[in-house]
């Protein structure tokens, strides 16, 4: 009895914040129109690598505006850090699909004036407005980057060049493996049983229903025994490989840059199931305290040169388009290497994480919420 | 006495006032502390232990304020949450024994052997690990665990083969170990320094002999110190959540873990709220017998 | 009463405790030396550029400043509540002193990660912004018995008799307090005190909780570990955070000596409080 009200309660309340961007519109008549001066200083929530001296330097010379970055290793914990003490500690995060929607649905972010950032028109068609930053018209944020997780590997100590992601469940590598963290991992094994065993008929990984989503679980736990450590922080897997504890892992193209400008022998690929992947948009605080050192922030990072150097850096793919020449300057054969300019096609066959939900795409409730997820997540771990 | 200044009559009659009503000195002393702590700490105490009984909203992580018992039975449903809360009390407890060990021949030795200067040095070189970086000296660890870190080196130059500690629970208990150390030698050679020399002297007279001093005199006199000290090593380890994440292999999950991914990533502060009432009442227990045992006196 | 080879087996003991305590402190400066960013062992060669970048990182001296802020603040405050309170429970008897005693220690025998996360919720609550402040208050409630335990200790161990006796000398109850309380408690005071500055300086669980978007300085060596390159740096600062606490340490050593001395020889010290008080009076 309990249960069935609660569900009730649930629907109700996704139902009620999933009306009120509708209110939110008539009220995003008061977007600035122009950007005043800098308050000095500038508050970020970002991922690891996205605030590098290289570009935050300058920017700190040109506008007066200190920059603080607080690094956070998930969505989750990017939500988190943004509700913190109200919502007033940081000015901007760097949120992925995932979290950009519930920070759009929870109030915690605010439409943002894209014709105050010139290279906005630059960017790629799919990047503009897309739905994980842009509701009903209104933006709550400029894109900034995307990619791929790949699967990184030690190119010494695996062989043959794996090209599926059943070597990260298969005892050949027991003990040598290293996995983020992180419940939305749980749509990597979904993503590979779509594949694997077509008879579930998983088609989204991020749309589970009981079934499937115990499948998945499932397969995580039956791959928990190879697992060498859950890395939390990018430097727990830089380390991992570094010193040999382990030698295959599911990765982002930073720690692989990492590694390899240090000389470990690494390789990272994206197996023929495909991939997950994430789509960046910086997003401004409903209760940022430094607006407009936010607003210069995201110009900077939106000029080509400074998308170009971040690509390279991180190793992902620039929103602006122009930023691809540049990145063939400044590291000859980037541009292709990280798909800058890619077709719609390529970009669309990425499945790029975002929040679970009751209310999934085939119309009915029956898919696992995100709770779940993180319940599951939790338990499997132990 | 000097009846012409003010100030000192005015500070003679207070000191009268006081000493006649001491209940009022008492007071006076104690009410800033007193309300600073009731106010802040015991407010914020009962405030989280009322959220444990709420839920949030799984999309926003909005806190909903309707009273249910899920977050408990979420907890006590779950094989997972139980592992977790009995590796923690297993692994702190093994921490608390193993600084214990190591600690009480170190104190003994300060207390009662060295002479001042070796002492002195010996409490310097106790103290000074707690200024520096918590956070580094668990790291270090990670980079002597390696499997090619310091200790793999040192064994291969000795001829022995690797040990595979990294990242595992055997890596989390020597860590605890390490950075808490410094905080059970400190009250245990405390306890230690305070024993008489004439009770040793007496013991010594009427006979016993060096293992039975130790055993009736020593030990129970030292025992209140052990306590404060294994109040904190327990109490640091029930709430730590850097160790294991730094440390720790893929079955690390700690309390502090749960409760910080909770708050920090979940933002789910009712079931945090809920599971930290475990640490909480092991922590309740345990000081209520170190309390027994006179370690407060000890700390 | 220890025979020869139990002082030589207590002895070896030491050692190697000590050993142990210190062979991960020296990694740390070896580390500070690295060449190379990545942590290899043994380290490829020696470089002092580390120092030098920590120096001049902006970044690491405003999260040093907010640390020695919040530490100086946390303590000071401390230092008056721990010894009032202090005061209060070694002076008088009254309904509810064990509780007020176990109340005291309760933040620093709980789990931190408790006391955090029940500050940032009462914060929260109260529309409190996180700020310089609420880390020093979050600080304060572990300093404060820090502060508490030593002064009761001394208090505990100095005969009351010494104040009436100054009452009985006509002293007022400034005279007494500053020349017979305050000759007695200043060393406990200043070993407290360096303690709690200590365990407040490198707090990272309750802080971290309590801090919001500033870093104070255990919290950008976090962020630092967690981006994994600029670790020789974090090193160094480590490393000349020893190398720069070596003196108070040693100091509050003394000082807990001298606590020794007072013991032992209560009846010297007596005499001296005594006289001064006299010929001040």
């Amino acid at each position: 009895m309990m249960r069935i009200r609660r569900a009730h309660v649930l629907i109700a309340a996704v139902a009620a914040a999933l009306c009120v961007p509708a209110a939110g519109v008539s009220s995003s008549s008061g977007l600035p129109t122009k950007i005043g001066k800098g308050e000095g200083q500038l508050n970020l929530v970002a991922w690891e690598g996205y605030t590098q001296p290289q570009w935050v330097k300058p920017f700190e010379r040109k506008t007066g505006c200190r920059v603080h970055a607080k690094y956070a290793g998930s969505s989750d914990e990017m939500v988190t850090l943004m509700r913190q003490g109200g919502g007033s500690q940081y000015d901007m995060v760097s949120a992925s699909g995932d979290a950009s929607l519930r920070l759009i649905y929870g109030h915690d972010v605010q439409p943002v004036n894209v014709k105050l950032i010139p290279d906005w028109k630059n960017f790629a068609p799919a990047l503009k407005s897309p739905p994980h930053n842009t509701v009903d018209g209104v933006h709550y944020g400029v894109s900034l980057q995307w990619g791929p997780n790949t699967l990184l590997y030690n190119t010494k100590k695996v062989k043959p060049k794996p090209t599926s992601w059943s070597v990260l469940y298969s005892p050949k590598y027991k003990g040598k493996i290293t996995v983020p963290d992180n419940p939305i991992q749980i749509a990597d094994a979904a993503l590979y049983l779509s594949k694997a065993q077509p008879s579930l008929g998983i088609t989204d990984p991020y749309e589970l229903n009981q079934k499937q989503f115990d499948a998945a679980v499932n397969l995580l736990r039956r791959q928990k025994p190879l697992i060498k450590k859950y890395w939390a922080l990018a430097s727990d897997e830089i380390d991992l490989f570094k010193n040999g504890d382990a030698v295959l892992g599911a990765s982002w193209p930073y720690q692989t840059n990492t590694l390899q400008a240090d000389k470990v022998p690494v390789a990272d690929t994206i197996p023929r199931e495909g991939a997950t992947g994430w789509a960046d948009t910086w997003m401004l605080s409903a209760h940022a305290k430094h607006p407009n050192c936010a607003y210069l922030w995201m110009r900077w990072v939106s000029t080509p040169k400074v998308q170009a150097q971040q690509a390279i850096y991180f190793g992902e793919t620039p929103a602006n388009v122009k930023a691809c020449p540049i990145m063939d300057k400044l590291s000859p054969g980037s541009a292709a290497k990280y798909h800058c300019g890619a077709s719609e096609a390529y970009f669309k066959s990425i499945k790029f994480w975002k929040t679970p939900v009751a209310a999934c795409g085939n119309g009915r409730n029956d898919c696992m919420d995100y709770t779940k997820w993180q319940q599951a997540w939790t338990q499997l771990k132990g | 006495m000097q009846p012409g200044r003010p100030l000192r009559a005015a500070r003679l009659y207070l000191t009268g006032v006081f000493w006649r009503h001491r209940w009022g000195k008492g007071l006076v002393l104690l009410a800033p502390p007193l309300l600073a702590f009731a106010l802040v700490y015991l407010a914020s105490l009962a405030a989280l232990f009322v959220s444990s009984f709420w839920t949030v909203n799984p999309f926003t992580t909005e806190i909903e304020h309707h009273w249910t018992l899920d977050n408990f039975r979420t907890i006590f449903e779950s094989s997972a949450y139980r592992t977790i809360a009995l590796r923690t009390i297993g692994i702190a407890a093994a921490v608390t024994v193993t600084d214990a060990i190591l600690a009480f021949p170190l104190g003994y030795f300060m207390a009662r052997l060295a002479r001042p200067r070796t002492r002195a040095f010996l409490f310097v070189a106790v103290l000074l690990p707690l200024w520096s970086s918590y956070l580094i000296r668990v790291y270090i660890w990670r980079l002597i665990l390696d499997q090619n870190g310091v200790l793999n080196w040192t064994l291969r130059q000795l001829g022995l083969g690797p040990l595979h500690l990294a990242y595992s629970n055997w890596a989390v208990w020597i860590v605890f170990s390490y950075v808490w150390l410094p905080f059970m030698v400190l009250p245990v050679y405390g306890a230690l320094e305070r024993i008489p020399e004439s009770l040793l002297e007496a013991s010594r007279d009427l006979g016993a002999r060096g293992f039975e001093t130790f055993r009736r005199i020593v030990l129970p006199l030292a025992l209140p110190g052990v306590v404060a000290g294994s109040i904190f090593t327990f109490s640091l380890t029930l709430g730590d959540y850097v160790t294991p994440m730094l440390a720790g292999g893929s079955s690390s999950q700690f309390i502090g873990n749960v409760v910080y991914s909770s708050v920090g990533i979940s933002n789910n502060v009712p079931f945090a709220a809920a599971f930290a009432t475990i640490p909480l009442a092991v922590m309740a227990v345990y000081l209520l017998i170190a309390r027994k045992l006179g370690a407060f006196e000890a700390m | 009463m220890e025979s020869r080879g139990t002082r030589l087996a207590l002895a070896t003991w030491a050692a190697l405790v000590t050993a142990f305590l210190w062979v991960p402190l020296l990694l740390i400066l070896v580390y500070a030396f690295n060449e190379s960013n990545i942590q290899s062992w043994p380290i490829p060669g020696f470089t002092t550029r580390w120092f030098r970048a920590a120096w001049h990182d902006q970044e690491v001296r405003d999260a040093l400043w907010l640390s020695v802020r919040a530490g100086l603040i946390a303590t000071g405050a401390a230092l008056v509540l721990g010894s009032a309170a202090a005061f209060a429970i070694a002076r008088f008897r009254f309904f509810g002193r064990e509780s007020v005693s176990f109340l005291l220690v309760l933040p620093i025998a709980l789990p931190g990660i408790i006391t955090g996360m029940a500050l940032n919720s009462f914060f929260v609550f109260n529309h409190m912004s996180l700020s310089l402040w609420t880390i020093v208050i979050g600080h304060a409630t572990f300093c404060v018995v820090i502060v508490y335990n030593n002064v009761l200790a001394r208090l505990r161990r100095s005969s009351p008799s010494l104040l009436e006796a100054s009452a009985d000398l006509g002293a007022d109850g400034w005279q007494t307090f500053r020349f017979v309380v305050w000759p007695i408690l200043s060393t406990a005071l200043v070993a407290g005190g360096l303690l709690a500055f200590a365990l407040s300086f490198d707090e990272v669980v309750v802080t971290y909780f309590t801090a919001g978007a500033q870093n104070t300085l255990p919290l950008l060596i976090l962020g630092y570990i967690r981006l994994g390159q600029r670790l020789p740096e974090v090193n160094a600062i480590a490393f000349a955070v020893i190398v720069l606490t070596v003196v108070p340490v040693a100091l509050a050593q003394r000082l807990m000596r001298d606590t020794g001395v007072l013991r032992r020889g209560a009846a010297n010290v007596t005499e001296a409080v005594e006289s001064s008080q006299i010929t001040a009076v």
